[in-house]
């Protein structure tokens, strides 16, 4: 089923390869938390560890309250299937600093690898397009996966993409599961008070 | 009592919203709140964030806060029952969280749909662990709205003021 399609850790490196100091990441929880992780423990990401769901609405509230910042919103697809309304409500909103970018592998990978609604033909992309976001990748390949990590080194306008990977389960990598400490220290490095 | 209750307190909450210095509304739209609503809409300082379910204005105002700007979620009483386990992210990390919650299901209540949600939105906000306001009275608005919002982002937890629904007027069913 997943032949072909992009390897979650690799992709999840070529897209935060030279990140830039004004790269803000929110991953979903589960596989997409691990996967950035994996690349080290960085004070400008906020590991989830639940909240499914919310995601791209924290995306949001942080991309309109850092304007001057780029906000990327890595999630999985179970975990945008979840809060699929949030597409319109920022659809309506617009933010030029936001990208929300689902890592597709059709499964629930934390809960035994069953298959999600995706599997069975729910297009994410056509979702994010109905809803209003002007500008929708889906990303197959290698060439699609470097199309959008250059856009996001200089984005400049909402953007939605939708990257098919294949459904594997590299080992678990684990960042620090207290919440208020990766509040804290995400807010110290982005410079904002109380 | 037929007509609802004209009064000013949706402008003395936007009042305290502002000297709050909150800049994210999230709401779904609901007549109890339109006033307070267009307010917001209005003002250019205020990112207004009209939501399709309100759970996505809890995430919302998870994700103000990371950035540092405050954020307010307003809604009726049936949103509260849909914002019960993504409360659990403002739990966790201790983020604060200030929702105006206008009652249905109370007074005078036409709707018998209202009634099963209306009816737990006090015990259910407590077991959040949040702090529970009520107003009854037009005058007391203001000044819950105010200890709401200092004790909210003061202290970085979750607070709720309930807006009874005396406060906003019986549903007129027919016209």
């Amino acid at each position: 089923m997943s032949q072909g399609r992009l390897e979650r850790r690799a992709a999840m490196a070529s897209l935060l390869a030279e990140r830039g100091d004004d790269l803000l990441v929110v991953p979903g929880l589960g596989s997409t938390t691990w996967d950035l992780a994996a690349l080290g423990e960085n004070d400008k990401d906020f590991y989830m560890w639940g909240a499914m769901g919310g995601a791209a609405m924290i995306g949001l509230g942080l991309a309109l309250a850092q304007p001057q910042r780029r906000v990327v919103v890595i999630t999985g697809d179970g975990e945008m299937l979840m809060g699929l309304g949030a597409l319109a409500t920022i659809a309506i909103k617009r933010p030029p600093n936001l990208a929300v970018i689902v890592f597709d592998n059709g499964v629930y990978g934390e809960t035994g690898m069953q298959p999600s609604h995706t599997q069975s033909g729910a297009d994410l992309v056509g979702v994010a397009k109905a809803c209003g976001i002007a500008t929708c990748l889906n990303v197959e390949d290698e060439a699609g996966l470097a199309d959008l990590a250059g856009r996001l080194k200089g984005l400049r306008e909402l953007l939605f993409a939708r990257v098919a990977i294949e459904a594997s389960e590299p080992p678990r990598v684990l960042p620090v599961r207290d919440g208020a400490v990766l509040k804290q220290r995400f807010r110290a490095a982005v410079g904002v008070k109380a | 009592m037929n007509a609802p209750m004209k009064t000013d307190w949706p402008d003395r909450l936007f009042d305290t919203l502002k000297r709050a210095n909150v800049t994210q509304v999230g709401y779904v739209p609901d007549a109890g709140h339109s006033r307070l609503i267009e307010r917001c809409c209005a003002d250019p300082q205020i990112h207004d964030v009209v939501l399709t379910t309100e759970e996505e204005g809890v995430a919302l105002s998870a994700g103000a806060w990371l950035g540092g700007q405050r954020a307010a979620l307003l809604m009726q009483s049936s949103g509260v029952g849909n914002c019960i386990n993504m409360l659990s992210l403002m739990r966790t990390c201790r983020f604060p969280m200030l929702m105006f919650v206008t009652m249905r299901g109370e007074w005078e209540e036409f709707n018998p749909w209202q009634v099963p949600m209306g009816s737990i939105v006090e015990p259910a906000l407590k077991l959040c662990e949040t702090q529970v306001y009520r107003a009854r009275e037009p005058g007391e608005v203001e000044g819950l709205a105010k200890r709401a919002a200092q004790q909210a982002y003061g202290d970085e937890r979750i607070v709720a003021v309930l807006l009874s629904q005396q406060l906003i007027g019986k549903k007129v069913w027919t016209k």
